[in-house]
């Protein structure tokens, strides 16, 4: 292998073999078969390769790639095209089913922050354990182990079972043990999702150090900002293949584009193979106007429906929707739902709820959906179930500005001005 | 373990290959070489979690067997006692209890510790093969814990060990060798068949019975000896008691043929272990 590569691998493919169970299979396959269905217009491909029997999933398909060292890579996609796949193989968690694939160099993992620690544990106990977990030698936690709780700022409380820390806490934690691994490879699965905005911040500093310290990385995330940022290159999985590659900006721009289904409105007609399960299947999602129809153009001032129909087949059964929108950069602006309260009857139901003019800003959104049964257990996940588009007004450019406005949102809100106390010199 | 010094980050540079379908079977011992901290650790957390908030602690190692033993005193002593042989009947019994303790606890723990261990196993890289192994180490840890009861129990009955004491730690490992084997097998079958969680506390009822702790293994008749003798653990029991005392003859015969199915368990529990292991994060 080439010197200056750390990574190398060449035809990476993954079949995971899929029981009967839950209809778990046919609940993917549609999935995948509706996502699947738009991009094979977009890229010519052998179209036998696509086809996997019944019981098989495709996880990766003949997947090459290659890394330099010290390159930051950034890997995106939507969820099930791969990606955590493609990190589980390179750090040894699971085998590829065919291919070759050659890593140069110490390997660290984090697809998960804080693997192995216990809540009976002090806090000083699982750093050394999560530690060696992580591949430190005790020697080396030994060196670092007062650098890794002043990061995670709880000095006060390491002897104390980590049982008793708040989750933001034990977060705080356990990433800064993560921080602290200095191998000369690192895998990161979209842990930067947890923890405060202060806390993100922190640690997203501490991987761009990382990155400058001339260490590989690849770094699975959905946040497309954070990808932008800090990744020298990326690339787009799509069902189970790369797609996209190329500058971070270029790709991620691309991705939005030609790969997220733009719809405001999805439906399924059969109840048989709709998505969902026994106790729930999704009839429609949709996102319209408040005052008028799907068709009409959605503008930063117009109140929105955001609705679903769905068939509830159990009616003991306590279902729960609950709602996430996100940005064009991934940011999750809001999340909503309906928890609690008693149980629906079974038949074919609508849910919906509004979201108020003079709040988004404009640009691209994406709603998922999730189905709680009993208001805790997830019982189906969808992201990118719709997608809508806002636009700007043009009465509604305020004032002299004729820019973006910044901000995740755009509430108008209602300023006002009054004279608290005149000067007496300009007064008259 | 821990005092040699790290020799992780001294390596040029470490290349890993990774092939599907790779049929070579391989036991990777510089891995397992590079990680052996980590067995420390995995068996260190192992004991810290069990006994923290427990009144009793590490009690609990001796009161369970101590337990059992004297209930079968109280019951069986006056039936079998006499035909304990060269070990009064409450050392005899205890002593049994002693040994299988450590069998039983490393057997039941090895065989659920990939399963305990899924968290680790579906995010982490690691040799998969120090998960049974550290349940082990803790198991022993705990046996001898019990063994400083077993010495007051034979200062109480004045038992004076010979030169055959030195043969005590082999029969102690040799037991941990039996579960180890039957952990790898089952550790590995409990991650695709969750049956095997169920089958392994009736499993170690069973056995229980089938291994002279309560009784003398004279009892059995001579004719069903060898087959009666195919569960290592006879070997183990009587060749444990044995180094205590000393006297009469060395279960040379019981011994051997434990030796050979503990090697068989081992060798064959390792190879199916080691082939199952790349695909335990995609099962559990």
């Amino acid at each position: 292998m080439d010197s200056s590569l750390a990574i190398r691998c060449d035809g990476i493919g993954k079949r995971y073999k899929i029981g009967r169970q839950e209809g778990y299979s046919t609940l993917r396959d549609t999935l995948t078969d509706w996502a699947r269905a738009p991009f094979r217009r977009l890229i010519s491909r052998d179209r036998s390769s696509f086809e996997t029997p019944a019981s098989e999933l495709r996880a990766l398909k003949d997947l090459s790639l290659e890394v330099r060292r010290g390159e930051v890579l950034g890997i995106i996609g939507r969820n099930g095209s791969g990606k955590s796949t493609l990190l589980k193989i390179f750090s040894r968690i699971t085998k590829p089913t065919s291919g070759y694939a050659e890593i140069r160099g110490r390997v660290g993992t984090l697809l998960e922050v804080g693997a192995g620690f216990h809540p009976e544990l002090t806090g000083r106990e699982n750093v050394y354990f999560n530690g060696a977990i992580l591949g430190m030698s005790r020697s080396e936690i030994d060196r670092k182990f007062d650098e890794i709780v002043e990061f995670s700022e709880c000095s006060k409380l390491i002897d104390t079972p980590i049982k008793h820390f708040s989750s933001g806490m034990y977060v705080r934690l356990a990433f800064a043990v993560a921080a602290h691994l200095e191998t000369e490879i690192l895998f990161v699965d979209e842990v930067l999702a947890v923890g405060d905005a202060a806390f993100q911040k922190k640690c997203l500093g501490k991987m761009g150090e990382a990155a400058h310290d001339g260490r590989t990385v690849l770094f699975v995330s959905h946040n497309l900002l954070a990808i932008e940022s800090l990744c020298s290159r990326a690339i787009c999985l799509l069902d189970g293949s790369i797609v996209l590659e190329g500058l971070p900006s270029a790709v991620s721009s691309r991705y939005l584009q030609n790969l997220l289904p733009s719809s405001k409105e999805a439906r399924y007609d059969d109840i048989a193979t709709a998505p969902g399960n026994e106790l729930f299947r999704l009839h429609r999602a949709s996102v319209r106007r408040q005052d008028g129809v799907a068709s009409d153009p959605i503008t930063v001032r117009t109140p929105l429906v955001v609705e679903f129909e769905y068939w509830k087949l159990s009616a003991s059964a306590s279902l729960d929707l609950g709602v996430e929108v996100f940005n064009e950069h991934g940011v999750n602006l809001f999340a909503t739902g309906r928890l609690g309260g008693p149980a629906a009857p079974a038949g074919l139901l609508r849910s919906s709820f509004v979201i108020p003019g003079d709040l988004m800003n404009s640009g691209t959104f994406r709603v998922g959906l999730m189905i709680f049964l009993s208001g805790v257990t997830v019982i189906g996940e969808w992201e990118d179930l719709v997608t809508f588009e806002v636009h700007d007004e043009p009465s509604e450019l305020r004032g002299y500005f004729h820019d973006n406005w910044p901000g995740a949102l755009r509430p108008n809100l209602e300023w006002k001005t009054e004279v608290v106390e005149p000067l007496p010199q300009l007064a008259g | 373990m821990t005092t040699l010094p790290s020799v992780q980050n001294d390596e040029a540079v470490a290349t890993v290959v990774i092939r599907g379908a790779d049929s070579r079977w391989s036991l990777q011992w510089p891995d397992l070489w590079r990680h052996r901290e980590l067995l420390y650790f995995l068996a260190w957390r192992d004991i810290k979690v069990r006994y923290k908030q427990t009144v009793l602690g590490v009690a609990w190692v001796v009161l369970q067997p101590l337990a059992i033993a004297l209930s079968l005193n109280l019951f069986l002593g006056r039936l079998v006692g006499k035909y304990s042989g060269d070990l009064p009947y409450p050392v005899f019994v205890y002593s049994g209890m002693v040994v299988w303790q450590l069998f039983a606890q490393a057997l039941i723990e090895s065989s659920n510790s990939l399963l305990a261990s899924q968290h680790l196993i579906s995010k982490v890289y690691f040799p998969r093969l120090l998960v049974p192994v550290s349940t082990i180490l803790s198991s022993l840890l705990d046996f001898v814990v019990s063994l400083f009861v077993l010495a007051l129990f034979l200062i109480t009955f004045h038992i004076v060990p010979t030169a055959s004491i030195v043969l005590f730690p082999f029969m102690a490992l040799l037991a941990a060798m039996v579960a180890l084997g039957l952990g790898f097998w089952l550790s590995a079958l409990n991650v695709k068949y969750r049956d095997v969680r169920y089958t392994v506390s009736f499993l170690v009822q069973f056995w229980f019975l089938a291994t002279p702790i309560a009784y003398p293994s004279g009892i059995v008749p001579e004719r069903w000896r060898v087959w009666y003798e195919l569960n290592p653990m006879v070997g183990v029991v009587n060749g444990f008691r044995w180094t205590l005392h000393g006297s009469g003859t060395f279960p040379a015969r019981e011994v051997a043929i434990s030796v050979c199915v503990a090697m068989a368990f081992f060798l064959s529990g390792l190879y199916y272990f080691k082939r199952t292991e790349d695909n335990f994060a995609d099962f559990i």
